[in-house]
């Protein structure tokens, strides 16, 4: 290389701090990997803090104690905790067979372990509930983006006018209600009551799309309605702080368009908040919608997680509690990113 | 040259009506400037002068702000033109730069969109790239060395001085008649200040345009300006040229003003003056003169002082006008009564 570099003649103190946008995505993906690992320790160790035996589960109550002694062995639940740990790890990239001869019973990649209350590879038993729990969540995060941002922003443009304080009125009412109630009551008016609706009965939308949908629509609005309001709120006080930064003064003044001033300006700002909540409230949802699933009836991931609390199924609790630390973390992971993206002085490091 | 006024402002009013009451931030404002001229509108904090600067672009916006008078711009009516119209004559003919470099840029653009946006939107049929040529050569004549290199960073990578040559070659872009610069200089130490002062000085004498200088430094004003507006609870007080208000001031108020600024004059006295007491609420200005309950002259006058606000009148042999009651043998008051 000639040493004839062509450097500028002033570079502002902090560029040699910027790194490239590709650079900041790869760094965030590597921290994410890493933090998943931890995360996987850290659910695993729940067998061996929680009380309860494992392998006692495995068979009734009267059960014999060589029994209980062999299904230890069968299932790995008499090495130490942290080779249980390491052959979980392996199960999840490679697979795992549990037993031998004609007991044995194997879950493949992923295997996330093997339920004997239910004799479901967990892995099988998530696949199953998740694309319930993933239609619902999506469906009703885009309702109620659309929903809160939306309002949020009329009520700003319309500080001090009914608009405004109408919206102030319905989202205290919409933050302060809790999702079993306003759910049970949604039901019971549109199902039960009026009858506009069948009794939700789920079908996946491949096979039954009236099913799906007329299952689906209540869950959606319940919880679009009740998280669109703080969503009102955040945007509408983001909204109006944007709108006295200067810069949206000096945007005004260059004689841009009050549509172009608010989509470039003001949003850009104010959104940059609203995305890092959304990411967050979206993976809490993805793993598991547990009220709304329970009040609607809805096979999904988080009635999954509930039983096996009360059935203490160790094996679905931790699959379940793994599957949705996951979604925390790829949320937290895409909101760095998407923030990278947004806002430039982000990318300083 | 011409006598007929680039822009003209004739007993502008401003209210807001808030949860506490109206507040009158502007009151029977008046003033003119020519090409080629500099007015500087110099008055503390809440004495109505960047709402007055505002009022120009009708960037009061709101349904709590209600705006009277006149503003005529090139024989073109200001407060009663359109959206539209009003879009048209922002930034394209009036500019206006505010007090923060830092937070006057948008943070999420770089600075070349932001340069380009401004110039694209009065000249939408100009390619993209001709507007990226006419943004550099703007960045590289207000001193960004190597802009093509910089163009496309963000405002956090540029310094506070580099901020505000940014945001002028922002509003300089149009080539605007007029503009308005409102405290340009406040965030930034005192050698970029000079730099900046000089920046918009330089391009001034170049393309002829009117500035309108807003600050609360009266020594920004000595080095910049040809004629200068004290304002003082939304009122105007007083109207000079900078000789003539640094040399004889004609209210009480101004030179209090000159007496709290140091100079060659004041250091030789030892101490800096103050003008006691604090401005006027402007949520209930007094009926009569807003300054006279930190004014040193208003033994003779007070009973006028405490009825009647005083009109700008010429004050001979000066060529200025004050709002004092105090007629023509105020500048001799003012000069023996110096308050120890």
């Amino acid at each position: 290389m000639s040493a004839k570099v062509d450097t500028p003649l002033f570079y502002s103190p902090l560029s040699y701090l910027r790194i490239a946008l590709t650079t900041f995505i790869a760094r965030r993906l590597l921290f994410a990997l890493v933090l998943l690992a931890a995360v996987s320790l850290f659910t695993y160790l729940l067998f061996a803090l929680l009380p309860t035996d494992p392998a006692a589960l495995t068979c009734g109550k009267n059960c014999k104690p060589e029994l209980i002694e062999a299904n230890r062995v069968r299932l790995g639940y008499d090495k130490p905790i942290y080779e249980q740990y390491v052959q979980f790890v392996k199960g999840i990239f490679a697979g795992r067979t549990y037993g031998t001869g004609d007991v044995a019973f194997t879950c493949p990649a992923p295997s996330l372990g093997y339920s004997f209350n239910q004799h479901e590879c967990v892995s099988t038993l998530i696949g199953k509930t998740f694309p319930v729990t993933a239609f619902l969540s999506l469906g009703a995060f885009i309702l109620w983006m659309l929903l809160g941002v939306g309002t949020g922003t009329l009520a700003a443009l319309h500080r001090g006018k009914w608009q405004d304080r109408l919206t102030s009125v319905v989202t205290s009412i919409g933050v302060s209600l809790p999702t079993f109630y306003v759910g049970l009551l949604v039901l019971f008016s549109v199902v039960i009551w009026l009858q506009w609706l069948p009794f939700p009965h789920y079908a996946s939308p491949t096979d039954n799309l009236h099913d799906f949908l007329t299952a689906m629509i209540l869950p959606w609005i319940t919880l679009a309605v009740l998280s669109a309001a703080s969503y009102t709120r955040i945007t509408r006080n983001g909204v109006l702080e944007a709108m006295n930064e200067d810069f949206v003064r000096f945007g005004v003044a260059k004689g841009l368009k009050n549509r172009t001033v608010i989509r470039k300006y003001v949003l850009r700002a104010a959104l940059i908040p609203i995305v890092t909540i959304a990411g967050l409230d979206f993976a809490a949802l993805l793993g598991g919608a547990i009220v709304t699933e329970s009040v609607f009836s809805l096979p999904g991931m988080g009635r999954l997680a509930i039983r096996s609390v009360t059935d203490s199924d160790l094996p679905v609790l931790v699959g379940t509690t793994l599957v949705a630390a996951v979604f925390i973390v790829m949320a937290n992971t895409i909101v760095d990113i998407i923030y990278g993206i947004l806002d430039p002085r982000v990318r300083l490091k | 040259m011409s006598n007929v006024p680039l822009l003209s402002v004739e007993n502008l009013n401003v209210e807001f009506s808030t949860s506490d009451g109206v507040v009158h931030a502007v009151n029977d404002v008046s003033f003119s400037i020519q090409s080629g001229k500099t007015l500087g509108i110099v008055g503390e904090s809440g004495s109505g002068k960047s709402v007055t600067a505002s009022s120009i672009l009708k960037l009061n916006t709101g349904i709590t702000a209600s705006t009277s008078g006149s503003i005529l711009f090139n024989g073109k009516d200001i407060l009663g033109a359109d959206d539209k119209s009003i879009r048209a004559i922002r930034g394209s003919e009036i500019a206006m730069i505010f007090q923060d470099p830092l937070s006057a840029l948008n943070p999420y653009y770089s600075i070349g969109n932001q340069i380009i946006e401004a110039y694209k939107v009065h000249h939408k049929k100009v390619k993209k790239t001709e507007a990226r040529k006419i943004a550099l050569e703007m960045l590289h004549r207000v001193g960004i060395s190597n802009p093509e290199a910089r163009i496309d960073e963000y405002p956090h990578q540029f310094s506070g001085g580099m901020r505000q040559r940014i945001v002028i070659a922002t509003a300089l872009i149009n080539s605007p008649q007029l503009l308005i610069a409102d405290e340009p200089t406040t965030a930034l130490d005192v050698t970029v200040q000079a730099q900046i002062l000089e920046l918009m000085k330089d391009i001034q004498k170049e393309n002829g345009m009117a500035i309108i200088l807003i600050t609360h430094d009266l020594g920004v004003v000595s080095e910049t300006c040809d004629d200068v507006a004290v304002m003082y609870g939304g009122r105007i007080v007083e109207k000079a040229s900078v000789q003539e208000l640094f040399n004889t001031p004609t209210h009480p108020y101004s030179f209090g003003l000159l007496g709290a600024v140091r100079s060659l004059d004041n250091s030789a006295r030892g101490e800096l003056q103050t003008i006691a007491g604090s401005p006027p609420s402007l949520l209930n200005l007094p009926s009569g003169c807003s300054f006279l309950p930190r004014c040193n002259y208003a033994d003779a006058t007070r009973q006028q002082c405490v009825s009647s606000v005083p009109a700008l009148q010429n004050v001979l042999p000066t060529s200025s006008s004050s709002a004092c009651h105090l007629r023509a043998e105020s500048l001799n008051v003012l000069k023996i009564k110096e308050p120890s």
